[in-house]
């Protein structure tokens, strides 16, 4: 049971480093929010699920709450992420930002 | 005479099954409140209980037509076939988001990368299926809506190649599967 808390923990981690990595190397402002907004919410998934095994290590009434409410995070995240990700994404629209092409690069 | 009386009997009838509707939402709004106040305080005294149903009911009495504007029976199938769609997009997900991780990982990312917006237009007229489809869309990591209006033209931004062209593709299917929508 460890094994695999201490496997989801890690691969969540491991996203989370990705992704923070991705905004450093990404080209311009709508690439880079492609790692921050999403791999973000695997990431997130990921390490609830593996605190909510571990959570249910001992099963009672208190702990099959704590681990309801873990997913109601799991659930509001994977719902405000791809909004606020959309939202910036449509204001630099509007602000009429290009987005980076390799032609553009190269000239 | 006749065609009054005919009248009154169907506004009779018409406004008891409003009557219903509305009843139904109050109690569908009831119920969820109720649950999610049992799940978040965690305390089953019959006092907290006692304040929750009254609060419950409170909250349920002004806002049920808030939450259902207007509920209809084909909600329900709705409903069960988009829980059914859950698990198909969190696999989606992990997939896409494996791809993005490659290509962001990879050391020469910017040969990999082609930043492009592309535009396609879709029949889906419902807009929660249009709402669900664009933050599919998005959840689905190498793709990002940038916008969508009510005639069901999406603009999205791709990060590759690959992305782009699985753009719409099985999940436009399947979320107007979902609203019974012809695509």
């Amino acid at each position: 049971m460890n094994i695999i808390v201490i496997a989801l923990l890690v691969f969540g981690l491991f996203f989370f480093l990705a992704g923070g990595i991705g905004i450093m190397r990404m080209p311009d402002f709508y690439s880079r929010l492609h790692p921050a907004g999403k791999l973000d919410t695997l990431a997130t998934l990921a390490m609830v699920m593996g605190l909510v095994l571990y959570n249910l290590n001992e099963i009672s009434l208190g702990t099959i709450l704590v681990s309801i409410k873990m997913f109601l995070i799991v659930f509001f995240v994977s719902l405000a992420s791809p909004t606020a990700t959309h939202t910036i994404v449509d204001a630099g629209m509007r602000a009429g930002l290009r987005h980076w092409t390799k032609k553009k690069q190269r000239s | 005479m006749n065609v009054s009386r005919n009248e009154g009997v169907k506004d009779n009838e018409s406004s008891s099954r409003k009557f219903i509707i509305s009843f139904l939402s109050f109690l569908i709004t009831f119920v969820l409140m109720l649950l999610c106040w049992l799940v978040l305080s965690g305390i089953f005294e019959p006092l907290i209980l006692f304040l929750a149903v009254i609060s419950c009911f409170l909250v349920a009495y002004f806002f049920s037509d808030l939450l259902f504007p207007s509920l209809e029976a084909a909600y329900i199938g709705i409903f069960f076939r988009f829980i059914g769609y859950l698990p198909w997009l969190t696999w989606q997900i992990v997939l896409a988001n494996f791809h993005v991780l490659y290509v962001t990982l990879h050391p020469r990312m910017k040969d990999l990368i082609e930043p492009q917006i592309i535009t396609f237009k879709t029949n889906l007229k419902s807009e929660m299926a249009i709402v669900t489809l664009a933050n599919s869309i998005t959840l689905t990591p190498g793709t990002i809506t940038v916008t969508v209006d009510s005639d069901g033209v999406f603009k999205v931004h791709a990060i590759d190649k690959a992305s782009a062209e699985g753009c719409p593709g099985d999940m436009l299917a399947k979320v107007a599967k979902i609203f019974g929508e012809t695509i």
